[in-house]
């Protein structure tokens, strides 16, 4: 069985990695956890946005959550709010989403223009 | 809501907006009822009896964006539907806990599901809230507090990835260690 005294082998690895990063503020991603967003898919979304991030080691990208965002029907919804403070807003989103907005916009800073909340305004949803 | 997990997220969140310092799950397996139980607690705001009265009621809803807040109804319709039962209790002031109770092997019983991603996750999302998480089977008993864990990790933050991938790692294995063979879904 693992103990919780574990955690104080990785408080000293993770401690030195945090001392190394710089201090700028990174990007956030801010998953939709509300009834709306759990029920519509949100849990397996926000998994795999925390799975890319630790795969592709970025280490200035944080993944939280919040209560609803307000626009239940294009659950489940994703924020990516960009160190200079600009907002995204991705809806319906899925797993498959995730990747590609890991890919695509948190590391390559091209945003995924079709998954955001005014394509999916502009087609009539 | 397909796991008991995301029904227990998502009464959290209502604990979370209530201001609570503590959250507390429970989940508890009775062979005998044949029942699963699954109590959420906090200390935040409470309600008043009115509002308590309502609160099973899907038009019923502190938010503000819309008239409907189906959290609560959902998981009590979840409840009835394997032959289990629900009850609210809260005081203003003080708190409010759900009492969820499930047919453990009901056929229409949700699956616990991620319970350790979620309770990993609300872990690292509201740092200041101490989210404890208690299973028990017959003499078995598993405990986690994320207060203790943020004590011992000091100046790192739980929000750390590999600290949210040691949690659930270390949930998950209290969750086999307690309901391996006792839920079905969960291999002993």
């Amino acid at each position: 069985m693992k103990s919780l005294a574990e955690l104080e082998e990785i408080r000293k690895r993770t401690l030195d990695e945090i001392k190394m990063r710089t201090n700028k503020d990174g990007i956030r991603i801010v998953v939709g956890m509300a009834t709306c967003g759990i029920a519509a898919g949100a849990r397996p979304v926000m998994n795999r946005f925390v799975e890319e991030i630790a795969k592709r080691r970025l280490s200035d990208v944080s993944v939280t959550m919040t209560g609803c965002i307000g626009v239940c029907k294009l659950e489940p919804i994703v924020e990516v709010i960009n160190a200079d403070g600009t907002k995204v807003t991705y809806v319906k989103m899925t797993p498959e989403k995730a990747s590609r907005v890991v890919a695509e916009h948190i590391v390559n800073g091209r945003v995924c223009q079709d998954l955001t909340i005014g394509a999916a305004e502009q087609a009539g949803n | 809501m397909r796991e008991i997990a995301l029904h227990i997220l998502d009464i959290m969140q209502n604990s979370v907006a209530a201001g609570a310092g503590r959250i507390g799950v429970s989940i508890t397996a009775d062979d005998g009822a044949g029942m699963i139980t699954a109590v959420i607690e906090d200390n935040g705001c409470g309600m008043d009896e009115e509002m308590l009265k309502r609160v099973t009621d899907p038009f019923t809803t502190t938010r503000t964006t819309r008239k409907v807040g189906l959290g609560i109804p959902l998981l009590k319709s979840s409840c009835m539907m394997s032959g289990g039962s629900f009850d609210i209790t809260s005081q203003k002031g003080c708190g409010t806990r759900v009492t969820a109770v499930f047919g453990k092997d009901h056929i229409d019983r949700p699956v616990l599901g991620d319970l350790a991603g979620v309770i990993a996750d609300m872990s690292a999302a509201f740092p200041e809230i101490d989210i404890r998480l208690e299973l028990k089977h017959r003499d078995k008993c598993f405990t986690y507090s994320s207060a203790d864990a943020g004590r011992i990790l000091g100046e790192v933050p739980v929000s750390e990835p590999a600290v949210v991938k040691w949690l659930k790692e270390y949930i998950d294995e209290g969750v086999k260690h307690i309901f391996g063979g006792v839920l079905n879904e969960i291999v002993g």
